[in-house]
């Protein structure tokens, strides 16, 4: 990995915001331009800060969206109600506003395009930003390996990336499939629920696949999905977990 | 929320903050929990944020790993709930 040789502590800067987005009636990305980025691997996350008038501040870790291909990062940020950080990100910045933030971090749960084996991603709500971060690298390195993509959300007014999904399952080594649970649209066969064993079984990689499995969402849905797969016989030091909490964001 | 909803996350959460203090990644690191003596990374401990500072438990026995408290001018770190913490470092 070649951005840990760059030994440094990480500090914080500031970029720009370059363009938003809205992706749902909660969650808008935000792109920023970051002159002193170094690049990251799909999955890494930044932390934002805000410092307010009186020198308070709150720092929210958030993952990144894009996957670095040399110019610009991307944030997805949901909206937590009465979050101390994510109603300004997604009501108030805007095009040219600075913003302050430290990253990349984290080095566990990441996707390189040199691993080998199958990837299974399993993401519930906005836990599927990182998971969308490693299909983006998957696509922008051309990677061969076989991409399973689960997304557990409410209902499909609540999809985010809708469009850029529908890319990346253009792909033959990409599969994507929507679990619905709240409601379900017209046409699907499975009724709104959660993910189960049943479907586990019926759409992700198994086993015998030897997959390399991440899943990202709050942490009652981590705690979950995890177990099911273990119990399905998957090997846990292949099942990769981020969990998130009512504080935003990744936490 | 309800009582029975898990409030913790994960040490993935705790990135940042250690970044401000080591040159390394220290999410990706093996740590070895000095009460029960299960191996894992560090990203896989618990993590309890709403405490004054960070708190990560050793995902299997609930012991207290490792503590890092922030103030405007100091970090504070006790690692005493760790045997050992293996980083990798690059061969190059």
């Amino acid at each position: 990995m070649e951005r840990t040789a760059i030994r440094r502590r990480l500090t914080w800067q500031t970029g720009t915001v370059t363009e938003v987005r809205e992706e749902t009636s909660t969650a808008r990305t935000i792109a920023l331009d970051v002159p002193d980025w170094p690049g990251h691997l799909a999955g890494q996350h930044l932390d934002v800060r805000l410092t307010a008038p009186d020198g308070y501040r709150a720092s929210r870790s958030y993952s990144i969206a894009s996957a670095w291909t040399g110019a610009g990062i991307e944030l997805t940020v949901e909206q937590v109600p009465d979050g101390e950080v994510s109603p300004y990100l997604v009501d108030v910045l805007k095009v040219g506003d600075p913003l302050e933030i430290r990253g990349p971090v984290g080095g566990w749960f990441v996707w390189k395009p040199e691993q080998p084996g199958p990837v299974q991603l399993i993401g519930g709500g906005s836990g599927v930003v990182p998971l969308m971060a490693m299909l983006r690298a998957h696509s922008a390195a051309a990677s061969t390996a076989p991409a399973r993509l689960l997304y557990s959300v409410r209902r499909p007014a609540s999809v985010i990336y809708v469009s850029d999904l529908k890319d990346v399952a253009m792909s033959e080594e990409v599969a994507i499939t929507f679990a619905y649970t709240r409601e379900a649209p017209p046409g699907e066969s499975r009724e709104p629920k959660r993910i189960d064993a049943e479907l586990l079984k019926s759409v992700a990689f198994q086993p015998g696949d030897e997959p390399t499995t991440y899943v990202c969402g709050p942490t009652p849905f981590v705690e979950t999905v995890a177990d099911l797969l273990v119990a399905a016989g998957h090997d846990p030091a292949r099942v990769r977990t981020e969990r998130f909490g009512p504080t935003g964001g990744p936490r | 929320m309800t009582a029975d909803e898990p409030t913790y996350l994960d040490g993935n959460a705790a990135a940042g903050a250690m970044r401000e203090v080591f040159a390394v990644d220290i999410t990706a690191a093996t740590g070895q929990c000095a009460g029960c003596g299960d191996r894992g990374a560090f990203a896989e401990a618990r993590l309890y944020v709403d405490a004054p500072g960070m708190v990560a438990r050793c995902r299997r026995c609930d012991d207290v790993m490792v503590r890092v408290v922030s103030t405007p001018d100091s970090t504070y770190l006790d690692f005493r709930g760790l045997t050992y913490l293996r980083i990798r470092t690059p061969t190059t």
